[in-house]
């Protein structure tokens, strides 16, 4: 015991004398965080839009200044022909477009009924749905305005309501997948790293040829990055509960101990690819390439995992990160409990004791 | 008669922060020489080659390589020199004949006398069956005297060797000097660097560098006489044991 | 009972390379035994093979009586190893890369530090300096008090003084002379064949066959010709006209002076030559007959 402390020590000292190391270690959850959180969302903002406005009367003039007062929008500019609006559009100046037709509030007095044309550029489709979706909102709730209140015409109204995330913010999806990002690829990257270059500058020969069990001074290495790793997500949790107004709405407990779990997955998965490489960059390359792809595709924070075939959510599954996702939001932003989540984190468990007794099991003993 | 000079440094100097590689150091190389540079590990030795190599500016002081100067025209000193050492010389997946022809690529040799470069070399080394090969296969005695004619192989006017014989077995050290000396003879001035000391015999003139000077530069025959020493390992340990400097 | 004992050892990495062929070589307890051979010659293998972190493809060996393969773990228990390029944590300090190794041997500093002291007081004044801004000669000597640290009873060196300058390196070999009257078996690989006479019994490896095992002073006895050191004026083309003489059977080089040796000993055959050098116009000859290093029996085995 007393000599896995000193190996500890070690690892402490090779981690903390390392600035690189402490830079990568600290400075990535922070800058993603940074990004995913503020930078990077799927909301779209003060999209400029131009407004071709034929009508010139009462309520089109209504209408356009509730769509300008949106956060959405911000008229760039009222054309005074539509031929405009294709050179507007080519010059990349805006997405979406507003034509209002020739006597707009005479027909809609009228007739019951009018017509405005959207036109977005649908280059990018996500956002001209989007952004469609936001205007016709706008109209539907400037239409709403305009039924006399005695009116009772038999109509069905929905009243939708947006629990657990009111405001639609795009973190909630965000920080949990970002937990999951950084705890895997921290763990993955520095282990695989750290235990390799003992193999490159070798002294990893030298730790073989002693009593003490080789796989004991390996394991002393994932000590200090499973601490590191804890507050990591301490950080974490502490920025995006401060700038970003997240939540943690259910046990603190829970939510490390699931945490833990992730990051003894990690450690050993860090463990099993330094079995099979003897080169850092390498132990680098292939530890990016296992981490940060499958995990950014398949957790489901940056896309719907059932929106994807059978065959690639079936892939999901078998990635720990999918399932840590699933107990994070239910503890953090749904307030959940151990009832609730038990069988995700049976299933983490499971994986976690696999991949450790795997790495274990393939740990060699001799050079070759 | 009047012997062209290739190497001159005056004064050369490389600091690291506060800390003085190479002091001051001034000495001449002539045309035709195997001009040993010797010194312990720490003394300076490789900062100066790579000073004279182009590959690293000097803090102050002037040198000029090949006719060229240190400061204005390191490109041009790297296209009239050659160089090998220890540590890296060739592909070890390319073969032979890979090898020699990518190099004399980078050289500046054209396709026509690259072939038959080429061909006179794998001869004159007795490679006819290894050609094809990749160099890794091959032992290390062989590595290095390959490495060592392609190095040459356009012929320059100074050839620069770091400790080309480490680790290689008596015989084909000597081997080695068989084709250092056949340079000589034609003419390409040999800039080299050893830790063998029975090498050190071979060269018509040693310098020896001790914490950042040059302590002694002499023929060595003529060190041998003034440290009354009847080896160059005696003169060499009397001037390396005073060393203050314990670098690597 | 020896220390170490190889019995046709041979290995052959995956590439196909035979590192090791047939290897035999035994060690008694308490000697300075030395494997002399140049890169490539299989000396690392064969240390890997006894510290166990090869396994051999054929033939067996034990160390201290222990069998390589089937009791590696008591094997890892009592060697001291110090591998090539000097394994030790470059941004940990002297005192701390001590500790550690002390403590992987379950021992401490203070237990063993009699045997380490000579050694260590030469690096003590830099203990809190990181093992990685050390020079050459104070790595070579912190690793070699990290191998001696747990009292092992057999120490393997593999090529220590590989990098280092000559001082360095005489400064080395005589705190080898000190260990070996504490009683620790030492096995010591080297390209250097001058170091060679330093030890007492010397195996010289080439290819990856062992060409020679027995004491410096045999091996040098065994030479088989009567050896002579000439010199004259222009050394290179001295060489040149040697070769070309019918009576020289070998002609080397060997710094100040070449080495030859005749093919039949006849009479006068030393001032025959020299009139034919003279003649072909080489001042200031010199001859003499000297005794052979192992440099001249290696070229000499090489050449066969």
């Amino acid at each position: 015991m007393k000599q896995f402390t000193a190996f500890v020590r070690k690892e402490f000292y090779h981690v903390f004398r390392d600035p690189k190391t402490l830079l990568l270690l600290f400075g990535m959850p922070i800058a993603q965080i940074i990004l995913f959180g503020f930078a990077l969302t799927n909301e779209i903002k003060n999209s400029k839009i131009v407004v071709v406005n034929y009508a010139q009367d009462e309520e089109a003039r209504q209408l356009i200044n509730k769509i300008e007062a949106s956060a959405n929008f911000e008229v760039a500019e009222q054309l005074m022909n539509h031929r405009e609006i294709e050179d507007a559009f080519k010059a990349g100046i805006i997405k979406l477009a507003i034509v209002f037709p020739n006597k707009f509030s005479q027909t809609l007095h009228h007739e019951g009924q009018a017509q405005i044309q959207i036109i977005a550029d649908a280059s990018d489709p996500n956002t001209a749905t989007t952004l469609s979706n936001y205007a016709q909102a706008i109209i539907r709730d400037y239409q709403s305005s305009l039924i006399p209140a005695e009116t009772k015409a038999l109509s069905i109204n929905t009243q939708v309501r947006m629990i657990y995330n009111p405001e639609l913010k795009g973190v909630y999806n965000f920080v949990p997948g970002v937990m999951a990002l950084v705890l895997l690829l921290v763990g993955v990257l520095m282990t695989s790293v750290s235990i390799v270059r003992e193999k490159e500058m070798g002294t990893m020969e030298v730790l073989l040829v002693s009593p003490f069990n080789p796989l004991l001074v390996i394991i002393s290495k994932a000590v200090p990055y499973f601490f590191l790793s804890l507050i990591n997500l301490t950080i974490i949790l502490v920025l995006s509960s401060t700038l970003m107004e997240m939540p943690i709405n259910g046990s603190l407990f829970l939510l490390y101990f699931a945490s833990a779990i992730l990051i003894i997955t990690a450690l050993s998965l860090g463990l099993l690819i330094s079995n099979s490489t003897d080169s850092q960059q390498a132990a680098m390359l292939i530890s990016l390439l296992v981490m940060l792809m499958p995990t950014l595709l398949f957790t489901g924070f940056l896309f719907p995992l059932e929106n994807m075939p059978w065959p690639l959510q079936l892939v999901a599954n078998i990635l720990p990160s999918k399932w840590y996702y699933i107990i994070v939001k239910s503890v953090m932003i749904k307030g959940l409990g151990w009832a609730s989540v038990w069988k995700e984190i049976l299933i983490l468990m499971g994986m976690t004791a696999f991949l450790l007794t795997l790495s274990v099991k393939k740990f060699k003993i001799r050079l070759a | 008669m009047q012997q062209e000079i290739v190497i001159s440094a005056h004064n050369l100097t490389k600091k690291f922060g506060d800390f003085v590689a190479t002091n001051q150091i001034t000495f001449e190389v002539y045309a035709g020489e195997i001009f040993g540079f010797l010194g312990a590990n720490g003394a300076g030795k490789t900062t100066a080659m790579k000073m004279l190599c182009g590959l690293s500016t000097p803090s102050s002081g002037e040198a000029t390589i090949a006719g060229f100067d240190v400061y204005k025209e390191p490109d041009k000193i790297k296209q009239n020199i050659g160089y090998m050492s220890q540590k890296f010389s060739l592909y070890e997946d390319l073969t032979v004949a890979e090898n020699i022809q990518f190099f004399g690529g980078i050289y500046g040799l054209k396709s026509k006398e690259l072939k038959a470069k080429t061909k006179e070399l794998i001869e004159t080394l007795g490679l006819t069956n290894e050609a094809h090969k990749l160099v890794g296969s091959l032992p290390i005695g062989w590595k290095q005297k390959l490495a060592f004619s392609v190095a040459i192989i356009h012929e320059p006017k100074i050839v620069f060797l770091d400790e080309p014989t480490g680790g290689v077995d008596p015989l084909t050290r000597r081997q080695f000097w068989d084709l250092i000396y056949a340079a000589s003879d034609r003419g390409i001035t040999i800039f080299v660097t050893t830790h063998y000391m029975d090498e050190a015999e071979y060269c018509d003139r040693i310098s020896m560098m001790v914490d950042g000077y040059i302590k002694a530069l002499d023929s060595p025959e003529n060190l041998k006489k003034a440290h009354g020493a009847s080896t160059m390992d005696e003169v060499f340990f009397n001037l390396a044991r005073g060393a203050q400097r314990q670098g690597d | 009972m020896p220390a170490v004992v190889l019995n046709k050892i041979s290995k052959r990495y995956e590439k196909g390379h035979l590192a090791v062929d047939e290897a035999s070589f035994s060690v008694e307890e308490g000697e300075l035994f030395g494997l002399i051979g140049p890169d490539g010659a299989g000396k690392t293998s064969i240390f890997r093979i006894l510290t166990t972190l090869l396994l051999a493809n054929s033939g067996h060996g034990s160390v201290m009586g222990f069998d390589l393969e089937k009791d590696f773990k008591k094997i890892r228990e009592t060697v001291g190893y110090m591998p090539g390029k000097f394994s030790l944590y470059p941004d940990l300090s002297v005192e701390e890369n001590l500790n550690f190794f002390a403590t992987l041997f379950n021992t401490s500093i203070s237990e063993n530090y009699d045997l380490i002291k000579d050694i260590y007081i030469q690096i003590e004044p830099f203990k809190k300096r990181r093992a990685g801004k050390l020079s050459g000669g104070m790595k070579q000597k912190l690793a070699l008090c990290c191998a001696l640290i747990h009292r092992p009873t057999v120490l393997f060196l593999d090529e220590p003084t590989t990098g280092v300058d000559s001082v360095s390196r005489k400064e080395f070999w005589e705190m080898l002379k000190r260990l070996k009257n504490q009683g620790i078996t030492i096995l010591v690989s080297t390209p250097y064949m001058d170091e060679a006479t330093l030890c007492e019994r010397i195996a010289l490896m080439q290819d990856g066959k062992i060409l020679s095992i027995d004491e410096p002073k045999n091996i040098i006895a065994e030479y088989p010709d009567p050896l002579f050191a000439i010199k004259a004026v222009r050394m290179s083309d001295l060489l040149k006209d040697l070769r070309q003489q019918d009576a020289v059977k070998s002609c080397f080089s060997f710094g100040e002076y070449h080495h030859i040796s005749f093919k039949n000993a006849t009479q006068n055959q030393t001032q025959n030559l020299v009139d034919k050098l003279s003649v072909l116009g080489h001042a200031k000859l010199e001859i003499k007959i000297i005794e052979a290093s192992i440099e001249d029996c290696f070229i000499n085995l090489l050449s066969k």
